[in-house]
């Protein structure tokens, strides 16, 4: 799931300037779990922007905002509804891509956070930070890239105090946690195994994957 | 070879100091601390922005302390520098003659004084040491040939004895040994029991560990490192040492704050003492490295007090 936070609305209508029609895109998927960009957070936004002197021209929560054909379709909807501007109330991903699908200019409503597990209704947690090669095999299935607030690979530094991170007392040593999974599962041997740091070359971005491509080379 | 790899290997009982930069240009002070240390201790830890909190940088002061004829230990983390500048960094120290690294994680810059600083530990403690040991090799972190001799190094590492669970400091310092640690100077230290599996793990590996010495200045400081310093532990009837001793000025004499200060010092200063001479004593270490805090011309005192 991909963690969205609304950003304050002042910035939308900071963004928005001095267009009059505006149409409004959502997410029927992270961003309407993060309530960020579901059905009711669209109406919210079309009764503040209403209040703030524009015009929502039209409303739309496509089933997921990042898949660019089923985007494609949701759209041709409004192509004629006149809309100068679209405020994209998904993540980052969603948003750009509706810009590289309209004309107009496109502005986020939201801030990307993290990737993250929804723990309830209302709390999610960052647990991958999409590194590109996953360690949780040999950590009991605990991350340190993201538990571990410097990301060390070779165990904690001498930061926790009372198990707790030296950056936030409220969070537990991702170390500690790997520490403590480890021996519960009979695995602690795997902790003296050093970990060669990963380097950064497999983090070049902008990633694309293939399907096709990569099946052909296998 | 350094003095301090020489004293270590020698069997003497080394003994380390500890240094900041300042903030800002002038090294006027450090170069008074220079004085107060010299002859006194083997070598001294240049910290690397310490507590996150930015300062000159530790391979300039070290290559003052060159300069100066006194040996350093540059202290070196991850916190601030890619790979490629941390062996950039230790192929200038090693043309100006440092020898003894530090490699450290370091604290993260959210504690320090420049919070809006990027983290970037592209490597870690063990990584750093590791880099370090390619340079010795004559290649750099890209497989590259270095021009010329390859460099020396004389390297440690740190480690926290008070630290709950233990086994994970101690799979780290196997860790460090592996990487090429050859030495080890620990967080402060006010117990000798907690040094114990720490100097077993020396000794089995044929490293040096140095016991970390942080002297009280006063009760309320004790106090305030032992609930909010990540691995200090003041014992309570250390604490109550101190106090006892501010206790016995006069309330009612003029100058009782400034005279209070200056009883918990000395008395800070005698613990310390005592403490070194207990770990000697005990063979719970190979050395000390006394972090004073600003108050560097407190540690000819110490090692005066201890009998060294």
């Amino acid at each position: 799931m991909i963690i969205t936070k609304a950003k304050p609305t002042q910035d939308v209508l900071d963004m928005l300037g001095n267009v009059k029609k505006v149409l409004l895109t959502g997410c029927g998927e992270c961003s309407t779990t993060c309530r960020t960009g579901g059905v009711e957070e669209l109406d919210a936004m079309e009764k503040f922007l209403t209040e703030n002197g524009y015009e929502v021209v039209g409303k739309c929560v496509p089933q997921l905002s990042c898949n660019k054909n089923l985007m494609k379709r949701e759209l041709k909807a409004f192509k004629d509804s006149g809309y100068e501007a679209v405020v994209v109330m998904s993540c980052g991903d969603g948003t750009q891509t509706v810009a590289g699908l309209v004309d107009s200019p496109v502005y986020p409503a939201n801030d990307t956070m993290f990737l993250g597990e929804i723990e309830r209704l209302t709390l999610f947690s960052e647990a991958c930070r999409m590194c590109g090669d996953c360690v949780l095999g040999k950590t009991g299935g605990v991350c340190p890239i993201t538990k571990c607030a410097k990301s060390l690979v070779n165990g904690p530094c001498g930061g926790a105090k009372n198990g707790k991170c030296e950056t936030n007392p409220d969070v537990e040593c991702g170390w500690i946690l790997i520490y403590d999974k480890l021996k519960k599962l009979g695995q602690l041997d795997k902790l003296y195994v050093a970990n060669d740091d990963k380097g950064y070359k497999k983090n070049l971005y902008p990633m694309t994957i293939n399907l096709k491509e990569d099946a052909a080379n296998e | 070879m350094s003095n301090l790899q020489k004293a270590l290997e020698s069997g003497k009982f080394a003994i380390t100091a500890e240094m900041a930069p300042p903030k800002g240009v002038d090294f006027s002070h450090q170069i008074a601390v220079v004085e107060q240390l010299r002859g006194k201790v083997d070598a001294c830890n240049v910290t690397d922005y310490q507590s996150s909190s930015l300062k000159a940088s530790s391979i300039g002061l070290c290559i003052k302390l060159i300069q100066l004829g006194i040996e350093p230990v540059l202290q070196m983390t991850g916190r601030d520098r890619s790979r490629m500048a941390i062996q950039g960094d230790f192929m200038a120290a090693a043309a100006f003659g440092i020898e003894n690294i530090l490699a450290l994680t370091g604290d993260h810059p959210t504690v320090g004084d420049c919070p809006e600083s990027k983290p970037v530990y592209d490597l870690d403690s063990v990584g750093i040491l590791r880099a370090a040991v390619q340079l010795t090799t004559g290649f750099d972190c890209g497989g590259n040939k270095l021009d010329g001799a390859a460099p020396y190094y004389y390297l440690g590492a740190c480690t926290t004895p008070v630290y709950d669970p233990v086994e994970l400091q101690l799979m780290k310092m196997k860790k460090k040994i592996d990487a090429g640690a050859k030495f080890f100077q620990t967080q402060g230290v006010y117990e000798a029991e907690p040094m114990k599996p720490f100097m077993e793990m020396a000794e089995k590996y044929g490293v040096y560990l140095m016991a970390g010495i942080i002297p009280c200045k006063t009760a309320a400081m004790a106090k305030y490192m032992s609930n909010n310093v990540p691995g200090i532990r003041v014992p309570e009837y250390q604490i109550e040492r101190l106090k006892a001793a501010a206790a016995k000025v006069p309330a009612d004499d003029p100058n009782v704050k400034k005279l209070k200060a200056a009883v918990q010092e000395a008395e800070g200063i005698t613990m310390s003492a005592e403490f070194l001479a207990e770990l000697k004593e005990k063979g719970l270490c190979h050395g000390a490295h006394i972090m004073a805090i600003g108050a560097e011309e407190n540690v000819p005192k110490i090692l005066a007090e201890a009998g060294f």
